[in-house]
């Protein structure tokens, strides 16, 4: 018997939840659950964890593109059934997790997961660039600024080299969120790739009075420059509306989330910005919010060369720069912000100083500051 | 045979990092609307914007969540998106699976759904994207009767809570987080399902200050694993580290890629202490426990040798929530230390939990999330409603403007005075 839809409610079982996680434990790690001591990076890709029973897992991390077909599901479940007797983890960074009981089994589930050509980079650990966490896009989401998974694919195909080493000064985490919603939660990562739209919502005159609470509308506003008007639609009928006050708007879309006859993408308007620095461990400095560095790349489709070059280029300075477990906002901190735009060669514009509100507390309040390319107007 | 030409997208398939192009056009041969997906998709790469329409309330009866309305604005050129609605399963703690239970499930959305995935979602459920109305019952029914599974939370309603891996694989753990997140999950399964919240409600647990799920920055109510009594030191392991033991390296191998130099542990550890709190004398490594805040560091660099004290439970922080509308927060330390216990169903954390619900249910404003009903109320107030008191560990710093919101029974006499009174000896 299955869904009767005469009968919508006769046997139906709801709340159950999501099944029992020990059911899905490895049996190695059923077994040593809680009594694990120590673990160690092997190679890139591979850890090996420690039991106080003596035992070992070893897991091998893959790489995917969050965006998963059955096809390929199914192929990840082909590997496990193979090497890891039927189980696998993902990881909250969107990557796969194949475990093994002995170092011998390790090899043997490299070699399969290589003969898939790209399917499967193995990488993600320690001082390296780990797997971006991301959002939909234009692949399934109604409010983007720009896609998700094409540009995520476009970053990490040009940081490949770092997915799969460990030669950074610590890790570094990067996340993509397609508009200012943040599904992806952009605000707390070390280069944040962010949608942003330009241009102020329209006000679609033919919708507003089918699906929009207008005084809904008026309170979504943070800057109060929505307010109610008296407008005409097409059929030259006198219609509630609402009239946006451009010059008040920061673009945030949350009155389009409010009301969808409200729409503010647009080609030309939508793109990226980039902010850098953020961090969500407690580990040596307190968890830290992404800081705006550069206020606009545009949405150069398919392959956003823009956003890839300037990910690539604060990675470099930071590389380059940066001391052994400094994050990327810990060693701009170090080196105080001026020296962060000079050395990472980012334009410092004005979009960079806050004028939303507590700004005054990201504004310089010191003689404390050092000298720069910036400030060679006064200097030279 | 392409159904759609897709020559933006064809560049998606060039490069090392998997292609979810070609992951499309693959699942194209057996599921034909994976072309509708990509030839929209294409032609959101030629216009650049979306294609898909805001909003449509869709769902299972008695749910008020767990499914995203989603519809094409281009539907006559890819009737196979049509209707594309997302489908949102609750993920097992700590996101192991059983092939068994994975593949069971893509035969479930290989019958009713596109075939498409995210593995996962942000919140951290199991995305099943793209689905007609039609098979939104029909698929419940399924998963629920057959796989003994279920949906997540979407709308204004506690979503999906979700854990770090805990002590299933990580000696880190201070609290068994996969326990605590499958069990509070189970309880309020109601919450889960059916809104009745202001706005959307996260819960997160890491069980160590390293915060894997990011529960600082991305939770209402985050448990975050730490101790109180002292760290554990081997200090025969301490040597190894100090005599670049290969057995031992340094932040367990995250840096071999590099050549750093020798592991100086005045260096990498004593000097990146953020409290100073560390020193040697002679050949041990002491640290001042009284004075550590317990950040990881000198944890995460030699695991081998130092490990979170014995006494373990967790920190309670309140109210993170990203940008939209008045900024960014993170949670706020509420609850310095409380022990996390399955034997009595952690009752700590529900109580507390169920105390902040019942206040932001009452104050909280439509789409309110609790951080900012935290912020427009004032944490004093916050804290009083919670029941604990005022701490220096609540605030970075004092305050440093002296508008004090004093209360009248707070002053002697109260605020009833007679200016008639007052006037005669004060003449105006």
């Amino acid at each position: 018997m299955g869904y009767d839809p005469n009968n919508p409610m006769e046997g139906r079982i709801t709340d159950l939840g999501p099944r029992y996680y020990g059911d899905f434990l490895p049996p190695v790690i059923k077994e040593n659950k809680g009594k694990w001591l120590y673990h160690e990076i092997l190679e890139p890709g591979v850890l090996m964890h420690v039991s106080e029973t003596g035992a070992k897992v070893y897991t091998v991390r893959c790489g995917s593109a969050r965006l998963l077909t059955v096809n390929r599901i199914r192929l990840i479940c082909d590997v496990a059934d193979k090497h890891c007797d039927g189980y696998l983890r993902f990881t909250t960074r969107n990557n796969v997790e194949f475990m093994v009981d002995s170092k011998e089994k390790v090899e043997a589930l490299k070699a399969t997961l290589k003969s898939h050509g790209t399917t499967f980079p193995i990488g993600g650990t320690g001082a390296c660039v780990t797997n971006i966490v991301h959002t939909q896009g234009w692949v399934h989401c109604h409010t983007p600024a720009t896609d998700a998974s094409g540009p995520v694919k476009a970053v990490m195909d040009d940081l490949f080299e770092y997915f799969g080493s460990m030669s950074l000064p610590a890790q570094v985490r990067i996340a993509l969120a397609c508009c200012l919603n943040m599904c992806g939660a952009v605000h707390a990562s070390d280069i944040a790739i962010l949608g942003i739209h330009r241009k102020p919502p329209m006000i679609d005159n033919d919708r507003i009075t089918g699906v929009c609470e207008i005084p809904l509308a008026i309170a979504s506003c943070p800057l109060g420059a929505i307010k109610p008007a008296k407008a005409t639609n097409s059929a030259g009928e006198e219609v509630k509306s609402v009239k946006v006050n451009a010059e008040r708007c920061m673009f945030c879309g949350n009155c389009y989330t409010m009301c969808p006859a409200m729409p503010l993408a647009d080609p030309e308007g939508d793109g990226i910005a980039i902010l850098v620095g953020g961090k969500v461990s407690n580990s040596k400095s307190a968890p830290k919010f992404s800081k705006l560095v550069v206020p606009f790349l545009p949405n150069t489709t398919p392959r956003w060369p823009e956003t890839v070059a300037c990910v690539r280029q604060i990675l470099e300075a930071y590389a380059k720069d940066a001391k052994k477990y400094e994050r990327v906002g810990e060693w701009a901190e170090r080196i105080g912000w001026e020296k962060f735009f000079e050395k990472t060669g980012l334009p410092f514009t004005e979009k960079s100083i806050d004028d939303y509100r507590l700004a005054y507390d990201t504004w310089r309040t010191t003689t404390q500051f050092k000298f720069t390319s910036h400030t060679a107007a006064y200097t030279k | 045979m392409a159904k759609h030409e897709t020559p933006l997208l064809d560049e998606l398939e060039k490069g090392p990092w998997p292609s979810f192009v070609t992951d499309l056009k693959q699942q194209a041969e057996t599921k034909p609307e994976c072309w509708d997906i990509l030839g929209q998709l294409e032609l959101s790469y030629k216009d650049r914007i979306t294609h898909w329409k805001h909003g449509g309330i869709v769902g299972v009866f008695g749910y008020g969540g767990g499914i995203v309305g989603r519809y094409s604005d281009v539907p006559t050129r890819f009737p196979g998106v049509e209707h594309f609605h997302t489908v949102r399963i609750a993920q097992p703690s700590g996101l192991y699976y059983t092939t068994e239970n994975l593949r069971a499930l893509m035969n479930l959305w290989e019958k009713y759904g596109s075939g498409v995935t995210n593995m996962h979602g942000s919140t951290g459920d199991m995305i099943f994207l793209g689905t007609r109305t039609e098979n939104l019952e029909p698929l419940f029914w399924d998963l629920t009767h057959d796989l003994n599974q279920d949906l997540g939370g979407s709308g204004s309603n506690l979503r999906t809570p979700s854990c770090c891996l805990g002590d299933s694989r990580c000696e880190w753990a201070c609290y068994d987080a996969q326990e605590v997140c499958n069990s509070l999950t189970q309880r309020y399964q109601d919450e889960i399902h059916r809104p009745a919240f202001p706005y959307k409600f996260k819960f997160k647990f890491s069980a160590c200050p390293n915060d894997c799920v990011a529960a600082i920055a991305r939770s209402d109510f985050a448990v975050i694993g730490t101790w109180k009594d002292s760290i554990r030191i081997d200090q025969a392991a301490v040597q190894k580290y100090i005599a670049n033991d290969s057995e031992y390296p340094s932040n367990a191998g995250a840096h071999k890629g590099r050549d750093w130099g020798k592991f100086d542990i005045q260096k990498e550890v004593i000097d990146l202490c953020p409290t100073n709190c560390m020193w040697m004398e002679g050949n041990e490594l002491k640290i001042d426990d009284a004075e550590c805040t317990r950040c990881m560091h000198c944890i995460n660099v030699m695991p081998r040798a130092l490990r979170p004290g014995a006494e373990k439970g967790a920190s309670i922080c309140i109210g993170a929530k990203a940008p939209i509308l008045d900024g960014a927060q993170f949670a706020t330390l509420v609850v310095p230390f409380i022990e996390v216990n399955a034997e009595d169903d952690f009752q700590g954390i529900v109580d507390m939990i169920e105390k902040v619900w019942d206040w932001w249910m009452e104050v909280g404003k439509n789409r309110e999330r609790v951080g900012e009903t935290m912020q427009r109320i004032g944490l004093p107030t916050f804290l009083s409603v919670m029941e604990i008191e005022p701490m220096p560990q609540h605030v970075k710093e004092p305050r440093s403007n002296p508008y004090v919101f004093w209360k009248e029974e707070e002053v002697p006499g109260g605020w009833e005075r007679d200016v008639v009174a007052f006037r005669k000896r004060h003449a105006a």
